[in-house]
């Protein structure tokens, strides 16, 4: 569904905890319905938005829609640039393996898995930021 | 590519002033609207921050936010800019693309 | 220019819907063309025609429909926010079993993908939100 060829370099950045708003959610099914249209789409998890991607998310307590497995669908709709703040992580105490991991099917490689996550420091971040035509901030 | 980034929360609120300006790269542009217009007045807790990052980037402010808040245009921080929304307008068209940190 | 906005916030909670008003105007005054008003998240509930503000102060729901009317501006609301928020056209009531629509003069219901095409046709997306 690509626009009379067009394609842009959109990023979509992720900010917030999931489920104490929508935005992680809304976002989500922004990026998903972004890939029919083959946009060169990237995904950015940053501050608190590297929450989203916990593992182990129950929120039966909460009485709210448990959306977290939605992301390691990502792949399969061929995106597959995430990238993850370091910083954001270590303020927090975190690191990858706290996260899903989330994956993607090489068809030029067999189908080899390979990761879609990348682990970038703030600078390489801004620098990525920077090549984006499109940014959407949730 | 040159950036615009726009803050638009106050940095008694949340973070987004300070990642912001972590993750701009050099020579962006940075337009404060709404309640972030509070960044840009002389002797607060933030005031430093902003001074320094004028090293690095150019740094506007939006003047009805400023004076819907009753902020003095006098005590702005030397070096921001302050501008009116045909700026904000202005700003959007010649950089390459906006990002807004919300 | 072309300019495509995005707004996520709703009327009067938020600034964002007035800060996007503001700005239109003024890209509209510089000779800017207005690809798309994109509304979603809590940007739906701008869509209401319902809304019952004080007199003596700003219907923001109208001045969209109206700035849309006179400026012949596209503006959409995301179906599935929409759907969560209660923001209904004629066509979404029937299909969900409700007794009426809510939905004002000049917005009309949409997918996302209608914000995507957005990102691609405008020369700039800008987005007013939380």
């Amino acid at each position: 569904m690509s626009e009379e060829g067009i394609v842009k370099k959109f990023m979509y950045v992720n900010r917030k905890s999931p489920y104490g708003t929508i935005y992680a959610l809304e976002s989500l099914e922004v990026v998903l319905i972004s890939a029919a249209f083959d946009q060169d789409v990237s995904l950015t998890f940053t501050d608190d938005g590297v929450y989203q991607l916990m593992k182990n998310q129950n929120t039966d307590g909460i009485g709210m829609k448990n959306f977290s497995s939605t992301y390691s669908a990502l792949g399969d709709y061929e995106i597959k640039k995430i990238f993850i703040d370091k910083e954001s992580l270590d303020e927090r105490g975190l690191t990858l393996s706290d996260l899903q991991e989330l994956v993607w099917e090489d068809e030029d490689e067999d189908y080899a898995e390979k990761s879609s996550i990348n682990l970038v420091t703030r600078a390489e971040l801004s620098e990525i930021m920077s090549q984006q035509d499109v940014v959407m901030s949730f | 590519m040159s950036m615009l980034h726009t803050i638009n929360k106050s940095p008694f609120e949340n973070s987004s002033v300070s990642s912001c300006l972590s993750m701009c790269s050099k020579n962006s542009s940075i337009l404060f609207i709404e309640d972030a217009v509070i960044s840009v007045m002389k002797s607060t807790k933030f005031t430093k921050m902003i001074e320094d990052s004028l090293e690095d980037f150019k740094i506007y402010a939006l003047k009805p936010d400023l004076e819907a808040r009753g902020l003095s245009l006098n005590n702005v921080i030397e070096g921001v800019e302050i501008v009116g929304y045909d700026q904000f307008v202005d700003l959007t068209t010649e950089h390459d693309t906006v990002q807004s940190w919300l | 220019m072309k300019l495509g906005i995005l707004i996520n916030e709703g009327p009067y909670q938020h600034q964002a819907s007035d800060t996007a008003l503001q700005y239109v105007k003024a890209a509209i005054k510089k000779g800017h063309e207005i690809y798309r008003v994109f509304f979603y998240n809590d940007g739906v509930n701008n869509a209401t025609r319902f809304a019952t503000p004080p007199q003596d102060d700003r219907n923001i729901t109208k001045e969209w429909s109206s700035l849309a009317k006179e400026h012949n501006i596209d503006m959409v609301v995301c179906v599935a926010a929409a759907q969560r928020r209660g923001i209904l056209d004629k066509g979404e009531a029937e299909r969900n079993g409700k007794d009426s629509d809510n939905i004002e003069e000049g917005f009309r219901i949409s997918g996302l993908g209608q914000l995507v095409e957005a990102g691609i046709q405008a020369d700039r997306l800008i987005t007013f939100g939380d």
